[in-house]
């Protein structure tokens, strides 16, 4: 890192790995007790508390694992994508650090969504897979995250797999809403309008605040899972590094 | 910051990472016009991997370059119009006549009259092989070929990494006085070669490397 | 610090024509994806029937898909040569803009891969028993859209060359990106087809090869310089 960051100390101390590390490190249970916490209270108001739906009974309550999920899936992209931005232009380790310890907990949150979703279908539409817009989209999301991972998996040398894949991530983030659109725009020529709409907003209060403190304790649990993870990617990236001789020393 | 010309090229505290390995540490330098400077080391040293990180494929962990005072890194265009790079391979394409070749390379840069072409290629001794297509060459020939390519760059810095190899007693003497020549009129030349270099009449210095 | 000469239109025109001149020497680079194409729109009548209706309702997937699969095919020798020989490292040392430079490479890609594509179209829908008003709106369709995967997988290209087994790789980072133009471009030829105006998706395929044609250069340029660390 060079010296000449100036009035950057702040964040250039953040930007230490060591320094880094140990934050990340305290900071986990900070993140993992509220979602603890939260994912039991939605759990419990979404499977309990709230009344079934008039329509679809209780196999609606599967929205309490599914919509979280995917509201996580599409905001770990986000951030992978800014994180490898960041790490491609001003050349921050720790930023693709991110991106890389992101995109694992991204594909699991969609593999999460497919599975829910499609679980949920099976009920409702009678077969565990339909061509629902959303549920097309969120497979491609996981297409791309799965490219993603394959690409980084597919380069020796850490700073070259860091860098070419924040590359993908920066297109992948312009292309997904392209995707989204294009999936709504074929579905809608394809499929009548017999797909039930899930939620909405006329959902009753009782069914609706058990999903927002879900969505809440969920990204607390990606805040979490990133720390822990992070701090694996650190580890790999700065092995050679004295601080952490010492620290093993210590 | 350096004047102008007293260090065209200043490399300061380069700090160079290649996977687990630390090739270059704290590696400082400066080259001005009419500098020869002969990277030496064995085998594995980081000649290589310096003379990249000089051509601005390889990005330094620490420390900078700068040309003619400025940081390469805030144009790097600009830079690479100033240097010419002769790497392990020749860069040229093997279906097409070192006359072609040449071409497309030059002209890229500068619009040069095939005049000019021909007669750096009659001067480094591949004069004849000019329409043959580049496979047809032999790879002392190749070399001299990539050489005219150097040569016709019009740039003030060269980067040369092993420009002697496959090239017979001929060859590395045309080149040498090549580089010499380049040396004179105020150019820069960075070399890595094992071989003791015999440039007559110019500043050579040397860079070893462990 | 040194200037250019020369201008930016000539030095596209330099990339462009060096990669054109050498496909004139190689021909291998050119007919093998078009001869993959037809032979991948044979399949399907041999894999389901040969009943003209049928064929007919499958021929927009089919152009499609095996467009798509013929275009990524292709896109394996964009930058791979040059990696090899050495002058892709010079190009990015030319001192012209490098993504400007990969931009008239991947129109000369193009030229050389897209473009049979389109012109061995109507072969195949002629095979597949389309109408032969639809051929105009196909051979339109498959103009922009294989422009759109030219672009999209110059970036998949120059990402996957410097990392090992590059090829099923590529097929895995392009495929998703390529899905969009996929979908409007079978839309559109569908449209056609049953004698529909397709103009709708025509325009978003073209809005899309604007798009594409204007960021993807600038990723690719990242890329290469990845590459070549």
């Amino acid at each position: 890192m060079g010296k000449d960051v100036g009035t950057w100390t702040w964040f250039h101390k953040l930007a230490s790995p060591p320094h880094f590390y140990r934050i990340a490190g305290r900071m986990i249970p900070w993140f993992a007790v509220p979602a603890a916490i939260l994912i039991v209270a939605s759990t419990y108001g979404g499977l309990v508390m709230a009344p079934a739906d008039y329509q679809q009974k209780d196999a609606f309550r599967i929205i309490y694992v599914h919509v979280p999920a995917a509201w996580l899936s599409l905001m770990c992209y986000m951030t992978m994508a800014s994180a490898a931005a960041v790490g491609l232009i001003w050349r921050i380790k720790l930023a693709h650090a991110l991106a890389a310890a992101s995109a694992p907990i991204g594909a699991s949150f969609t593999l999460v969504t497919l599975v829910a979703g499609s679980l949920w279908g099976k009920p409702m539409w009678g077969t565990w897979w339909t061509w629902d817009a959303r549920l097309t989209s969120e497979l491609i999301l996981l297409f791309l995250y799965l490219g993603y991972m394959a690409l980084r998996s597919a380069f020796d040398d850490l700073t070259r797999a860091d860098r070419a894949s924040a590359v993908l991530a920066l297109v992948g983030v312009v292309n997904v809403p392209i995707i989204h659109f294009s999936v709504v725009w074929w579905n809608s020529l394809h499929q009548g309008s017999t797909v039930l709409r899930k939620g909405g907003p006329a959902m009753p209060a009782e069914m609706l605040w058990p999903l927002l403190v879900g969505a809440l304790g969920y990204t607390f649990l990606y805040a979490a899972l990133a720390c822990i993870r992070v701090r694996g990617e650190v580890l790999i990236r700065e092995r050679n590094a004295s601080w952490l001789k010492e620290l093993e020393a210590a | 910051m350096a004047e102008t010309d007293s260090a065209a090229l200043e490399a300061r505290d380069l700090h160079l990472w290649r996977g687990s390995k630390h090739v270059l540490r704290g590696l400082s330098f400066t080259a001005s016009a009419g500098h020869l400077l002969h990277v030496r080391g064995p085998n594995g040293c980081g000649k290589t991997s310096l003379l990249r990180t000089l051509a601005g494929f390889l990005w330094p962990e620490e420390g900078a370059l700068y040309w003619e005072g400025r940081p390469v890194t805030e144009d790097r265009d600009g830079y690479a119009a100033a240097l010419a790079y002769l790497g392990h391979e020749n860069a040229m394409k093997a279906d097409l006549s070192p006359l072609e070749n040449l071409r497309y390379a030059t002209d890229v840069r500068h619009p040069t009259e095939r005049r000019t072409i021909e007669s750096v290629l009659e001067r480094l001794g591949v004069g004849p092989q000019r329409d043959l297509p580049f496979r047809a060459l032999s790879a002392g020939q190749r070399r001299r070929v990539a050489m005219a390519r150097v040569l016709l760059a019009r740039a003030r810095l060269w980067l040369l990494d092993e420009p002697f190899t496959n090239l017979d007693v001929a060859g590395v003497r045309d080149l040498s006085a090549v580089v010499a020549d380049h040396a004179r009129q105020g150019g820069i030349a960075i070399l890595t070669a094992h071989s003791e270099l015999d440039l007559p009449g110019s500043e050579l210095r040397r860079l070893e490397l462990e | 610090m040194t200037t250019l000469t020369t201008s930016l239109p000539r030095a596209a025109w330099l990339v462009l024509e060096r990669d054109l001149r050498l496909a004139f020497r190689r021909w291998e680079q050119v007919t093998h994806p078009v001869m993959f194409f037809l032979m991948v729109a044979t399949l399907f009548p041999l894999a389901l029937s040969p009943e003209p209706a049928l064929l007919r309702t499958i021929a927009p997937g089919v152009v499609w898909v095996g467009a798509l699969l013929s275009a990524l095919l292709a896109l394996e020798s964009l930058f791979r040569a040059d990696l090899e020989d050495g002058t892709l490292e010079q190009l990015t040392l030319s001192g012209q803009p490098l993504a400007w430079l990969l931009l008239a490479k991947t129109l000369a890609h193009w030229l050389l891969s897209g473009l049979p594509l389109v012109v061995a179209a109507p072969l195949i829908a002629a095979g597949l028993a389309a109408p032969g008003e639809a051929v105009g709106t196909l051979m339109l369709s498959l103009a922009l859209g294989t422009g759109v995967l030219s672009f999209i997988g110059s970036v998949g290209a120059a990402l996957t060359l410097g990392s090992r087994r590059g090829s099923v790789l590529l097929s895995l980072l392009v495929l998703p990106l390529a899905m969009p133009v996929l979908i409007f471009g079978a839309r559109a030829t569908d449209q056609a087809m049953r004698g529909e105006v397709a103009d709708g998706p025509l325009w978003l395929l073209a809005a899309m090869l604007i798009l594409s044609a204007t960021l993807s250069p600038l990723a690719t340029a990242a890329a290469v310089r990845v590459s070549l660390e």
